[in-house]
């Protein structure tokens, strides 16, 4: 899956590519931070349109479970409840320390603030050894995602989440060296944040509806 | 940043924390006698710790109107969709 470069990590004080003209032909103003709004308006937009595509997913797992009830109850035994858990509270602690290092930028402790990123992405690299840990068990045990609708739709929704776990963790990489270099803008350091909190927030939707909505 | 918002940040944490266990002994219907009922309830406090993540962590508390509503609003039917799209279905 491949996806545009956010945003927010394009330098704002770089010419727009395009500028749309406002009514009047006159050029319309570049975008700029909106006081109150982390990061940058155009962010949420490209936040809201993903939760929904997940929305979606999510919508289209229960309406399978639905169908094949039977399948979606065996398949979910297969899953270990206590390394979705686990992950969940990986997630929440790194968003803790995602808020933190926002709070610790702007408080112009830049040295506090690439500590609490790299705390943030040890804890990236938890949540990916758990996921690695649970998808080698279960294509171990022969439930490769076309092995039934249930494993499909949890590889599916789980690896998807991953690619945007990863691509949070690329920009955070990004986010983290700019602070260093004195060079993070508030906006960046928001939007950074955000789109980590969303990955988070996905996942806290994630795991109740794969590892306990299957149940029966 | 002040000692009471570092404070609200780990409370808020420390309560998605005890959800999250919460959910999880719902989720695996201990103690209900009702799966569906569990599993509702499970649904339903994920929907509950997503809007304090975005109120608190991505601190949209204190963002503009119409950006804070668009994601309760989000939080909202999403969350009652999946809720109604799991006991309906």
């Amino acid at each position: 899956m491949t996806r545009e470069l956010p945003s927010f990590l394009v330098d704002r004080d770089a010419p727009p590519v395009v500028a749309a003209p406002a009514p009047g032909g006159v050029a319309g103003p570049p975008r700029a931070s909106v006081p109150g709004v982390p990061g940058e308006p155009g962010l949420w937009i490209f936040l809201l349109v993903d939760m929904t595509i997940f929305a979606v997913f999510f919508g289209a797992f229960l309406v399978g479970r639905a169908d094949e009830p039977a399948v979606f109850a065996e398949g979910r035994t297969h899953l270990s409840v206590a390394l979705g858990t686990a992950n969940t509270l990986v997630l929440l602690a790194s968003s803790l320390v995602m808020a933190l290092a926002v709070r610790a930028h702007r408080a112009g402790d830049a040295p506090r603030a690439r500590r609490l990123i790299a705390t943030v992405l040890l804890g990236g690299l938890l949540f990916v050894a758990f996921k690695a840990i649970e998808w080698q068990a279960l294509l171990g045990d022969g439930h490769p995602p076309a092995s039934s609708s249930f494993f499909t739709y949890y590889f599916a929704i789980t690896g998807v989440h991953l690619l945007h776990l990863v691509a949070g963790a690329v920009v955070l990489l990004v986010v983290r060296a700019r602070v260093g270099a004195g060079a993070a803008s508030r906006g960046l350091v928001e939007g950074g944040a955000s789109y980590w909190h969303m990955v988070d927030l996905l996942w806290l939707v994630i795991y109740p509806v794969v590892y306990f909505a299957g149940a029966t | 940043m002040s000692a009471t918002g570092t404070r609200r940040l780990v409370g808020v944490w420390a309560a998605l924390v005890v959800a999250t266990l919460l959910s999880w002994l719902a989720g695996d219907h201990h103690g209900l006698d009702s799966v569906r009922l569990g599993v509702a309830l499970a649904l339903a406090l994920a929907f509950v710790k997503v809007r304090y993540v975005a109120l608190d962590f991505m601190e949209l508390r204190t963002a503009p109107p119409p950006l804070r509503w668009a994601i309760e609003l989000w939080v909202l039917v999403v969350g009652i969709g999946l809720v109604g799209l799991y006991l309906l279905a």
